[in-house]
């Protein structure tokens, strides 16, 4: 079944909070520098974006849902750091030690440095890849998404099908190429670019009592998540 | 070497009983073994990298100041302004939006990918990220609080009139509401419908009416003063 991040359409977390347009871009300080961090390390090159977001939905769901957002991305990082080797469960327990020298790390080489910030920053990570076939699906076909919302490659592991979506049927809108699957991606199991795919589903194909019967929702799914309808 | 395997031993032993933290007790994950409060937690974490080499506590504060002053919603707002008063560029930016902001100097990090949708009388378009926070931040900066809260991911996709009020929007029931869930890297830019009696002004003052919320689609443009 679904995981703890899988959110659209559960019931019961009450009003939103609009917040003021003149709210701080960082609420408190340890929030930019956690998003710093994180970017940081990240672009020591040992992870995905694919990995980093399994990293999170893969939190106890208690911590899931206690932590706050960027309380998720350290919790998460500090766990990267450890399975990909970058940091021993030594180092962390010690983390907070602010003294000492260490010898210098084997990847202290790939340091983000400082005058590289923009360009790395601006460089981003596209994910759209050569297609190693043609679309299966064209704009206006209707599709059904697979059912249950699960990662078929790997048991429990990451996938970006919605749970709520499993099993409707909708009708592709728009065709980008081919993208990374995150599905293998975040597992280190190949980029293993596929057609993807924005499909429209009527609400009322996603919701027992949809508000109005003109809504849509659309997501953005690969081919391996779609069956024809 | 008994002695070298007895110390040996021994620091796994306190590995082990160290690691509960009141915080943490039921998950073994190795996040467990820092601090629990994240102040000092974030302040752990960039200590070791520090000190092993691994960041340059510059480079923290460049990224910092770039999404903290650099990149915001005011990036976004003048391309909505453009696509409102030249018809040539508004029909580029539909077709084409990455290329067309890119040449604005708007690219990179989380708007790899972009995708402009035009609010009209028929349809009202919101986005979303039910699975995370994607965002592109190269448009509109780093997500609002509320954007990334488990009320907006959950309903949403679900009941978007109802969070609409919640932000004192109310559309007629003859506008459908269209909620893109970005659910691969491709991100959303709303472009909302230009308010009335702003036929005189220009591409900045324009600029200035054009809220972050109108450009997720949860808020409308400023009327003119």
């Amino acid at each position: 079944m679904s995981r703890i991040h899988d959110m659209g359409g559960r019931f019961g977390h009450g009003p939103v909070d609009p917040g003021r347009p003149d709210d701080p871009v960082f609420a408190a300080d340890w929030h930019a520098r956690a998003l710093a961090v994180t970017l940081a390390a990240g672009a020591l090159g040992q992870w995905t974006l694919d990995a980093s977001r399994h990293a999170r939905e893969r939190l106890a769901p208690r911590d899931y849902l206690t932590f706050s957002y960027y309380e998720k991305w350290l919790a998460a990082l500090a766990d990267l750091l450890v399975e990909t080797g970058v940091l021993t469960q030594e180092d962390l327990a010690a983390a907070g030690r602010n003294s000492g020298t260490d010898a210098p790390h084997p990847l202290s080489a790939k340091k983000l440095k400082a005058e590289d910030v923009a360009r790395v920053l601006a460089r981003g990570g596209p994910a759209d890849r050569p297609c190693p076939a043609e679309p299966a699906f064209t704009t206006g076909q209707k599709v059904r998404a697979r059912r249950p919302a699960e990662n078929h490659l790997v048991a429990g592991g990451h996938t970006r099908l919605p749970d709520y979506a499993a099993g409707a049927t909708g009708r592709i809108i728009r065709v980008h190429g081919c993208h990374v699957l995150p599905d293998s991606n975040a597992h280190g199991l190949g980029e293993a670019p596929e057609p993807l795919y924005t499909v429209a589903f009527p609400a009322s194909r996603l919701w027992a009592h949809p508000e109005n019967p003109r809504d849509e929702v659309t997501l953005d799914l690969w081919q391996s998540y779609l069956e024809p309808a | 070497m008994p002695g070298r395997l007895r110390r040996g031993w021994t620091c796994a032993h306190l590995r082990i009983t160290l690691r509960p933290m009141p915080h943490d007790h039921h998950d073994d994950h190795p996040h467990a073994l820092l601090p629990p409060e994240p102040a000092l937690r974030v302040k752990a974490l960039e200590t070791i990298l520090a000190r092993k080499g691994l960041i340059d506590p510059a480079a923290l504060d460049e990224i910092i100041d770039t999404y903290q002053n650099r990149i915001g919603p005011k990036n976004g707002a003048m391309v909505v302004a453009r696509a409102w008063t030249d018809p040539e560029f508004r029909a580029r930016l539909l077709e084409n939006a990455t290329a067309v902001v890119a040449d604005l100097g708007f690219f990179g990090r989380q708007g790899e990918h972009v995708v402009a949708v035009e609010n009209t009388p028929e349809v009202h378009n919101m986005v979303v990220c039910t699975l995370c926070s994607c965002y592109p931040w190269p448009l509109l900066g780093i997500p609002p609080a509320w954007y990334k809260s488990d009320a907006y991911r959950s309903r949403a996709v679900r009941e978007p009139r109802k969070v609409l009020a919640e932000f004192g929007v109310t559309l007629p029931p003859e506008t459908a509401v269209r909620v893109w869930d970005s659910t691969a890297e491709v991100r959303y830019l709303v472009i909302p419908m230009r308010p009335d009696g702003t036929e005189g002004l220009d591409v900045e003052q324009l600029a200035a009416l054009v809220t972050r919320d109108s450009m997720v689609g949860t808020g409308l443009p400023k009327a003119p003063a």
